[in-house]
């Protein structure tokens, strides 16, 4: 804006100055996974009997919740072929780190340690296990910046999951300490929305799947004189202790 | 004058401007990040020249907004501003003095986020506006208040270990030696 260049200029010149922290992004991502093996080596032997025992568990309510899964995706499939509907689009997940956060006070972005080169592209979504946490912004050869939603940037389509209300995810910027909340609006009023309500994503849009969960609607009001509800939403996802996430990736269908 | 001092004052503030994007644990609730560049920039204004302070204000400028969603260049003028008028006017400020150095990084930590803030709220970017955001700044104007103090001990120090030392002059000069008696 102020050195008033081009986009294209601009864009190098952030990728040059960007590529000289990158050792310190590799020196940092090292030192944690060193932190990591460290904290695994003073495990003791029955800990990590229990912690075995305790995936394995895990794995074998995930497999078989996966075959249910697959056995519905079949049907799906099968039904909407019938009905002559479009095939719906399939979504594989990526992992990346996070290896470091906005350095401004007024932006909500991270950067990932998933550049072009693993695949990156603009608008990918990204999430935890946790719930939804943002889009792809910009994609470097080596990193990506992600905007995080309740960024301005970062608008989210959802729907109330218990009533069906359909609004729009904005940030609230007056909150001192509310990195964690963020403001829905209904697109009309709806007086049915209670506190405790899931609220996860429409799929209206084309960015985000549906079914993504987005938070808890912690309270209502009406807004433009009760023409609108307008919800605050605390965030699953944990932006503060974010450390890997997963980048879903669209497949051809 | 020796160059260690001003390679680790850049050497600093590239590795502050790193330290912003890390610590999410310790500033995260606050959603504010860990920036002394502020505090950085007055030392360089108050102990040495304009190309010092144009250095800084470049390293610290250029790598945060690369790293951040900032459009590039947009907290250069601010942070060299300061420099700038601080250089200017540094023969009226009693830098030496531990609360004139805790004033000036409070003013200059609230000053740069708030003109950066200013002109990204020129730009149609949509910089959200609020007093979340205001009061963010402010911590961070406390922040660099408590560090700029502790800067000009750390630098200072460093300078007195890496500058020439002056020849030290002894007392008795061999030229000046009044000899008595015959020789």
């Amino acid at each position: 804006m102020l050195l008033n260049l081009p986009p294209v200029a601009a864009g190098r010149l952030r990728v040059a100055v960007s590529s000289l922290f990158l050792p310190l992004f590799g020196l940092a991502g090292s030192s944690q996974s060193i932190i990591d093996r460290a904290a695994y080596a003073s495990l003791t032997r029955n800990t990590l009997i229990g912690e075995i025992e305790r995936l394995r568990q895990t794995n074998q309510q995930l497999q078989l919740a996966d075959m249910q899964g697959r056995a519905a995706l079949d049907e799906n499939v099968r039904l909407r072929s019938l009905l002559g509907w479009q095939p719906q689009a399939r979504w594989t997940l990526k992992a990346a780190r996070v290896v470091g956060r906005d350095p401004t006070t007024w932006w909500r972005t991270i950067t990932l340690d998933f550049g072009e080169r693993h695949g990156a592209r603009v608008g990918q979504p990204v999430l935890t296990s946790d719930g939804l946490v943002g889009r792809i912004r910009e994609v470097y050869p080596m990193t990506s910046q992600v905007v995080l939603v309740g960024d301005n940037e970062c608008g989210v389509s959802t729907v109330i999951r218990e009533t069906r209300d359909q609004g729009l995810i904005q940030a609230t910027a007056a909150d001192p300490i509310g990195e964690g909340v963020v403001l829905l609006r209904t697109l009309q009023h709806s007086p049915g929305i209670l506190a405790g309500h899931s609220v996860v994503t429409s799929g209206l849009g084309g960015v985000f799947p549906p079914g993504i969960p987005v938070g808890q609607v912690l309270d209502t009001r009406p807004a433009e004189g009760g023409l609108y509800t307008e919800a605050r939403v605390r965030l699953a996802a944990r932006f503060n202790r974010l450390e890997e996430v997963w980048i879903l990736t669209r497949q051809q269908p | 004058m020796n160059r260690v001092p001003i390679t680790l004052l850049l050497l600093t503030t590239w590795l502050a401007v790193f330290g912003q994007t890390q610590f999410p644990t310790l500033f995260g609730d606050l959603g504010m990040p860990l920036d002394i560049r502020p505090a950085l920039i007055v030392y360089a204004a108050l102990t040495h020249g304009l190309p010092t302070v144009l250095g800084i204000a470049l390293v610290s400028s250029l790598g945060t907004d690369a790293l951040s969603a900032n459009p590039i260049g947009v907290s250069l003028v601010p942070s060299f501003v300061l420099g700038l008028v601080l250089n200017l006017r540094r023969h009226l400020l009693l830098r030496e003095q531990g609360y004139a150095q805790m004033w000036l990084g409070l003013s200059g930590g609230i000053a740069v986020p708030l003109m950066t803030w200013g002109l990204l709220l020129m730009d149609d970017r949509h910089a959200p506006i609020g007093f979340g955001v205001l009061f963010r700044i402010l911590l961070i104007g406390f922040l660099n208040a408590a560090a700029c103090p502790a800067l000009f001990v750390v630098f200072d120090g460093l300078r007195d270990v890496f500058d020439y030392k002056p020849i030290p002059e002894m007392g008795f000069r061999k030229d000046r030696e009044i000899k008595r008696g015959r020789t």
